[in-house]
């Protein structure tokens, strides 16, 4: 046999060990078809059989704005910084959705998707991504409606809206929502695969960071001694950014911005570490 | 000598049994400390082989050990053995769906598993739409799949209903679809799993011609498992058999074959246990035994004995249409008895709750002739992926003599049904 030369070039190995930072993102790349592939399924499978269709990308907002409105500014009279309630909560809900939805799947991608995992390999990243590469788009549309209700504002109720050039970070807090949202979920899924229990808690933890997080109130409104606490969330400077450089109210500090940053970088090297290391054994698990 | 392609050396899993639970979790902290502090893992000291002909002492089993082996170039390997033998787990680990516990595999060229047929497909998408889908999760670049688009609906013969979704198709038109999109994978490595046990025989015949074109013209290797020796026979080059997470011979595929025979039918087997909890099925066979009429386990039966097989089911979902099926043959793989839950109605698979349930099976005396004899259980259901809920397969193995009769071991007849000469009044 000519196998045992010593110095034959194996074009891989399969083993137990594997580096910490051998993260295989180039393999990631080579799956590209495969992630457009798994964002064309989410679509078509989200809303099939339903008769209203894609409209359901419209109404599950606009639903959610009119209960906030009636029940944390009408009943609850929780103040939005002199913005139009409606227009307060959307600007809020928006980029809140999108988070709330990577980081459920995210956190799923494990017990999900076991049942393809479990027949064949594929770089597992690939899940998640797509999730958010699907849900962004589902963002966008979203962001379209948010436009529109603001130049309704705006034409026909003659509120003044003061777009600064802070509106160019808009990308930025994208990537940090999905960012976070991507690390968070991916830790929980790497960690859920075999103890259930924290996948129990992520829907009912997600609900309390809603509220940890200024989507139906504006910071300026939170007691002084609380503010610190509520600004080590990652996610408040970005949502009280984002209304910043569109209404020209609220609060915005590069510091705070720059820290969001920072935990979306540590939190999505460490999921992606993480995942790669339970991905190998998880399926003796889940 | 063609070049070496896999080189797996001392290949091991570990798996544990049982639930997970509290107990389950002081255990894993228990094996992290020792791993950090450098030791060895303490569950590795406990494990037992992976033999289910006896009940599970300790919560941690092997279900491979010390597999080494090689593969050329070329090679049509055909892998044998027993239910809970180790196969599964061993495909599984070569297509990186999980990791040895110990060893390493080293391989040569680009793998592409088919464990399953139509991974990935989603139902509410179109047969044109699943054939990228199940061909990017198999490693197929869109190009790829563009070059062949054509040869792929024709091998399937569905170009009518390309735009339809999926889950309009027949199960026939299903079958097909997958598996034309896998056998058009152009990986130097094919792992194929019992995939060709669905579908009907005419389009099996279309997937081993297939598949050998590929191995005998195109030079590539394929690892190849199945219990249907009949197509290990016609595809495979060489073998490898696989005896309760061991590797009890690797070489000539007629040598493994006989030795897998001999070993299943020679013997008998009495009993079997289940084990691997890998994957929750809606029901579960936890034992299987060959009684006699005092109640004792055995694996011999005069002709004269009636042989009762008591099968105890746990039920963990309701499945809609389930029945049970069992098949008896002989040491030529000619089927002699075949029944099913339908058999006496009602079928009592049919509402089955959740819950723990034992079956006997009797076969009356004077019906399975002098010979050996396999056991054979599958449950299955219309509404289960690909029919099959679960297969436990040839479980059991027994012998019937036939001591009693003058002609004794020299009647070759298949039964064991005497005739008495009843004299008339003569003439």
């Amino acid at each position: 046999m000519s196998s045992d030369a010593g110095n034959e070039h194996w074009s891989e190995v399969i083993s137990t060990k594997r580096g910490l930072l051998d993260l295989r993102l180039g393999e990631l790349w080579r799956y590209r078809d495969l992630v457009a592939m798994f964002v064309k399924r989410d679509f078509a499978s989200s809303y099939k059989q339903t008769v209203l269709g894609p409209l359901w990308f419209f109404i599950s907002p606009f639903m959610t704005v009119i209960m906030y409105t009636f029940v944390f500014s009408t009943i609850a009279g929780i103040k939005t910084d002199n913005i139009p309630a409606p227009l307060f909560y959307l600007t809020g809900t928006t980029l809140w959705n999108y988070f709330n939805q990577c980081f459920i799947s995210s956190s799923g991608t494990f017990i999900n998707n076991a049942g393809i995992f479990g027949k064949v390999y594929f770089p597992r990243l690939v899940s998640p991504i797509s999730t958010i590469i699907s849900n962004l788009i589902k963002f966008f549309i979203q962001l379209g409606v948010l436009v529109v209700i603001i130049c309704y504002y705006v034409w026909f109720r003659g509120f003044e809206i003061h777009v600064s050039a802070y509106v160019l970070l808009f990308p930025l807090l994208v990537i940090l929502m999905a960012g976070i949202a991507f690390g968070v979920g991916v830790i929980t899924s790497a960690l859920t695969t075999k103890y259930r229990d924290l996948q129990l808690f992520v829907n009912y933890g997600v609900a309390m960071l809603m509220y940890a997080t200024p989507v139906i109130y504006p910071i300026s409104e939170v007691p002084a001694q609380f503010k610190p606490y509520l600004l080590l969330n990652p996610l408040s400077p970005v949502i009280e950014t984002f209304r910043f450089s569109i209404f020209g109210v609220g609060s915005f500090s590069w510091g705070s911005l720059g820290y969001s940053t920072l935990f979306m970088m540590v939190v999505v090297f460490i999921g992606i570490i993480i995942f790669n290391q339970v991905e190998k054994t998880f399926m003796d698990t889940v | 000598m063609s070049e070496v392609v896999i080189k797996c050396e001392n290949i091991s899993k570990l798996y544990r049994l049982g639930s997970v639970d509290i107990a389950n979790f002081k255990d894993d902290l228990v094996r992290t400390w020792a791993t950090i502090r450098g030791k060895e893992d303490p569950a590795i000291a406990l494990a037992e082989g992976n033999d289910r002909t006896e009940k599970a002492m300790s919560d941690y089993v092997w279900a491979l050990k010390d597999i080494s082996f090689t593969v050329n170039q070329g090679d049509v390997l055909g892998i044998v053995g027993r239910n809970g033998a180790g196969k599964s787990t061993l495909l599984k680990i070569l297509s990186k769906v999980t990791s040895p516990t110990t060893g390493s595999i080293k391989v040569k060229g680009r793998i592409a598993s088919l464990l399953e047929v139509g991974t990935g497909f989603h139902p509410e998408l179109s047969g044109r739409e699943n054939m990228y889908l199940n061909g990017h999760i198999l490693g197929m670049t869109k190009r790829e799949i563009d070059r062949k688009f054509d040869e792929i609906v024709d091998f399937a013969g569905v170009e009518k209903y390309l735009d339809t979704p999926v889950k309009r198709y027949s199960s026939g038109m299903y079958v097909r679809l997958a598996f034309a999109v896998a056998a058009h994978l152009e990986p130097e490595i094919l792992i194929v799993d019992e995939v060709l046990a669905v579908g009907d025989a005419e389009f099996q015949k279309k997937c081993l011609g297939k598949m050998n074109d590929v191995s005998k013209n195109e030079g590539r290797t394929i690892l190849f498992v199945s219990h249907n020796i009949a197509s290990v026979r016609q595809l495979c080059t060489k073998g490898l058999l696989m005896t309760n997470g061991r590797l009890t011979y690797s070489g000539d595929i007629g040598e493994t074959i006989n030795r897998y025979l001999a070993a299943t039918q020679a013997s008998g087997l009495s009993s079997y246990y289940f084990k691997n909890q890998l994957e929750n099925k809606d029901i579960e066979l936890l034992s299987a035994e060959i009684l006699d009429s005092e109640n004792n386990r055995t694996t011999e039966f005069s002709i004269a004995d009636e042989i009762t097989i008591k099968l105890t089911f746990k039920s963990l979902k309701k499945t809609p249409n389930l029945y049970g099926y069992v098949a008896i043959k002989n040491k030529q793989e000619e089927l002699l008895i075949e029944s099913d839950t339908y058999d006496y109605r009602p079928n009592c698979f049919e509402n089955i709750q959740v819950g723990e349930y034992t079956f006997l099976l009797k076969i009356k005396p004077y019906i399975l002739g002098h010979g050996q004899y396999s056991f054979y259980l599958s449950m299955a259901s219309s509404y289960a992926d690909n029919f099959l809920v679960d297969t436990p397969g040839d479980i059991l193995s027994f012998s019937v003599v036939d001591e009693l009769t003058e002609r004794g071991h020299k009647r070759s007849s298949k039964t064991s049904q005497l005739l008495k000469w009843e004299l008339q009044n003569a003439i």
